[in-house]
């Protein structure tokens, strides 16, 4: 109880307060700008933190790594054009709410679920660290394939065009992945002898044109959209309530779901909202209003997305193993900061640690009110004039993607992806499935070729370990599921045939 | 071989009078340096060299009295911003954080940069690999392991780290060399980075984790894995228990991965004097030492002409290695 007191005294101290009310309102605005995702907002927090003391630091990337998740869904709700990767899964889900008339809900079920998954998953980290931190020891390459795999399915369920389309336009995307020499045996591959092309395609930059960029273009052609009818934002509370209600059961899966893949080192919240959004769809009884504005989906990735971050400080904290690309850069801050992760922190340093526990609460309740300003000041882009906010967007699209390495190449990415996106749209491919496609495609191929190098090139051990073998299993289910239904129905008719 | 054409030659020769033409207007508006410098990081934000380049830079800027600012120039696996360095007109304006990547990726064809490439200013760290195992594994120290490998079939044992042709790979390769065995007698298994490896390593996914010791810290801390020695010439004395390869082995080995100043090719005498003055006080300041204990990076010093020859001498050898593992290019 008196360590809990001091870690309460840290956190009370008006830097410390400071720092999280500065960089909650930073993070916010960073994740609502298309192109600067909530890892970019946590790296250029880096030279700040230099001057700050330790808790205030840490606190700065806790606070500032939550809002840039949730505001990322808001430019998603508002224009179609997720502010981070982790908005992309469900962003056409949110956008047909807006165009439903109900912007306000949609963007309420984004902040109030994200809050409630943060709080989930600090739950999790204070009370099921040790135990959560084994799990991670049980994934090898070999659990990390089925994984991949799994997460890969998602596309054809995410999307809302044909199932055919949705996988050609995910395959694109494995092969945008397979560009550089960021690839197991370090090979540049589909370089053409370009230095820029050694790197491969990054995901930001990739998402920011294939949706961003493709809107502007699809802007230019179509026909104003009839203006939404001119109003005040009604509560953006209202009804939330109601929802937890009506979706308990979806909200805690998707927070479970969350806080078991953010414990994983390599996977996040980008992976985490994705396979929520589709286990959603896979289980509800009105499949068929998934991508009409629905907000169950929006319930369930939306809680799932930031369980995973609070989670993926698990393995952090206690190993120094990064559990996203959020947490690697947190890593460095710790080490500079003396908090040295390992499990001394948890028992010598016991209330720094809760010091934490207490920011990541804290962060997650003032999200609510600096989100509800949030949303009012964003939401006067629905009243905009077209004209007005496209170029807008297109600058913002450009700035942010040289932001992130000072190159300009990352610009070209926009624009290419914007031609690529925009193509793809016109014919009916979803660009969602392009860049889940991207974002796994690394993680598919690392995990098979160096689970061979590991098994001397044998299948075995893919489904002689447990956890493989269970994966495994979940795997071929979801494959088999459509053909055993469509088997099912028809030796049922049959069956009645036969009867009658 | 070089190619010179005469429009090739003419090109060079207007850019050596440009290149002088700027040293010269840079003395003339007074003493060096008479406006801000960039530090270019060709790693991204938030990454350890990046923390390394921003707190020389703070050193720098008091020492110089002009503000230096911390550019990172990502891309290409590092060798975008290694390109940018190199290409910054010799004003003394333009520096940058070399990092050990520019002695190993000429080798594997990817550019035409090498340490030749850039005027050397001072070498600020170095971090030798530890070899890492499981913490109940059978191996008492480096020497029961090193007959465990000799002992084993080749490509029996698996080792991880980086990814392939990395830096952890190559000290891998480097040391079987030393022990008298073929490069790939123990597979590498690529991995995307230190902390990946360490955490196949507690799995039981490989047998050996060639990082650095700082970056398994942690994990030896918990209990998971241990450190059986360090591939250097003296102990870390932030980590005094973890012998050398040579007190344990007796056959001397040492590599590292290391970071530099460094500016583009051709940097006036007087500049680099000053810098290197300059450097050599921030190395020497109780905010860079303070920092490098906290993050685990080891310090280690070299000026301009030792930087120079320390460079040479890793390249050389990082070639050896890499030809031996079939990682470089034939030519």
């Amino acid at each position: 109880m008196t360590t809990f007191l001091e870690a309460l005294g840290m956190v009370a101290a008006p830097d410390v307060l400071l720092a999280i009310l500065v960089s909650a309102i930073y993070g916010l605005v960073v994740g609502s700008m298309p192109g600067l995702s909530a890892t970019m907002a946590t790296a250029l927090l880096v030279p700040v933190t230099f001057y700050l003391s330790p808790i205030a630091a840490v606190a700065t990337i806790i606070t500032a790594s939550a809002m840039a998740i949730f505001s990322g869904d808001i430019p998603g709700a508002l224009l179609r054009i997720p502010g981070t990767p982790a908005s992309a899964a469900y962003v056409d889900e949110a956008y047909a709410m807006t165009r439903k008339g109900q912007p306000e809900l949609a963007l309420g079920i984004g902040l109030w679920f994200s809050a409630l998954g943060g709080i989930a998953g600090t739950i999790s980290l204070v009370v099921l660290a040790p135990t959560l931190a084994e799990l991670a020891f049980s994934f090898s390459t070999f659990e990390y394939f089925w994984l991949a795999i799994l997460g890969l399915m998602c596309a054809t369920l995410v999307a809302r065009s044909s199932p055919i389309k949705a996988i050609a336009a995910m395959l694109i995307g494995l092969l945008v992945s397979c560009i550089g020499m960021e690839n197991p045996g370090g090979i540049p591959r589909f370089t053409f002898g370009s230095t820029d092309l050694l790197g491969g395609i990054e995901v930001v930059p990739a998402l920011v044109g294939a949706f961003a960029v493709s809107e502007v273009m699809r802007a230019l052609l179509l026909p104003e959209p009839p203006k939404m009818p001119h109003r005040r934002f009604g509560s953006i509370m209202a009804g939330q309530i109601r929802l937890t209600k009506q979706y308990w059961n979806q909200m805690t899966r998707g927070n479970i779901v969350g806080i078991i893949i953010g414990v994983l080192p390599g996977a996040g919240a980008d992976m985490a909202a994705w396979v929520s959004y589709a286990m959603s769809k896979r289980f509800s009884r009105t499949p068929e209003k998934f991508g009409t504005g629905h907000p169950e989906g929006l319930v369930e990735a939306g809680a799932s997305n930031n369980a995973s971050l609070a989670s993926g400080w698990v393995p952090s904290l206690l190993f120094g193993i990064p559990g996203d690309t959020i947490t690697a850069i947190a890593i460095g801050v710790l080490y500079m900061k003396g908090l040295n992760p390992g499990p001394t922190l948890f028992t010598e340093r016991a209330s720094s640690m809760y010091a934490l526990y207490i920011i990541f609460m804290l962060a997650n309740i003032i999200m609510i009110p600096l989100g509800i300003m949030m949303i009012r000041a964003t939401s006067h882009v629905l009243r905009a004039p077209r004209a007005a906010i496209m170029p807008i967007v297109l600058v913002c699209a450009a700035v942010g993607a040289f932001a992130t390495g000072n190159n300009l190449f990352a610009v070209t990415v926009v624009a290419a992806f914007g031609v690529i996106g925009f193509v793809m749209e016109a014919n009916g491919y979803p660009v969602a499935a392009l860049v889940l496609g991207i974002v796994m495609g690394t993680m598919v191929e690392q995990s098979l070729v160096t689970s061979l190098i590991k098994s001397d090139g044998s299948l075995l051990p893919f489904f002689e370990r447990p956890v493989s073998a269970i994966l495994a299993v979940m795997t071929f289910a979801a494959l088999l599921w459509p053909a055993g239904v469509w088997l099912h129905r028809r030796l049922g008719r049959r069956g009645r045939a036969q009867a009658a | 071989m070089v190619h010179l054409t005469r429009r090739g030659f003419v090109a060079s020769a207007a850019a050596l009078a440009g290149g002088a033409a700027q040293t010269g207007s840079a003395w003339a508006q007074g003493a060096y340096p008479s406006r801000p410098i960039t530090l270019i990081c060709p790693w991204g934000a938030g990454g350890g060299t990046d923390a390394c380049a921003r707190i020389v830079a703070q050193g720098l800027e008091k020492e110089l009295g002009q503000p230096v600012n911390v550019v990172n120039r990502t891309g290409g696996s590092g060798v975008v911003g290694h390109a940018a360095i190199a290409a910054a007109p010799p004003d003394g304006y333009t520096l940058g954080i070399l990092t050990v990547e520019i002695s190993m990726m000429h080798w594997q064809g990817l550019t035409d940069l090498t340490p030749r490439s850039y005027t050397p200013l001072a070498l600020v760290n170095e971090d030798p690999p530890g070899i890492q195992v499981k913490a109940d594994a059978p191996y008492k120290n480096v020497k029961e392991l090193a007959d465990a490998i000799k002992a084993s079939p080749p490509g029996k044992m698996k080792a991880s780290g980086t990814g392939q042709g990395g830096i952890w790979h190559l000290a891998l390769v480097g040391w079987l060399r030393s022990l008298g065995l073929q490069p790939n007698h123990v597979t590498w298994v690529p991995s995307n980075g230190a902390a990946p490896g360490m955490q196949d390593l507690a799995a039981g996914g490989v047998d050996i984790v060639p990082c650095s010791v700082p970056e398994a810290r942690a994990m030896i801390e918990a209990g998971k894995a241990r450190s059986l020695a360090i591939m250097a010439e003296k102990r870390n004395p932030q980590f005094p228990n973890v012998p050398t390869i040579g007190e344990e082995l007796g056959t001397v080995y040492a590599t590292g991965a290391w970071r530099g100043i460094a500016g583009p090719r051709n940097l006036p005498p007087e500049i680099v004097a000053k810098l290197g003055d300059a450097l050599k006080k921030v190395y020497d300041g109780q905010a860079y030492r303070d920092f490098m204990n906290s993050r685990g990076f080891g310090m280690k010093w070299a000026d301009a002409a030792g930087f120079a020859k320390f460079m040479d001498e890793g390249n050389a050898k990082m070639g050896e290695d890499m030809k031996a593992a079939g990682l470089a290019k034939a030519a």
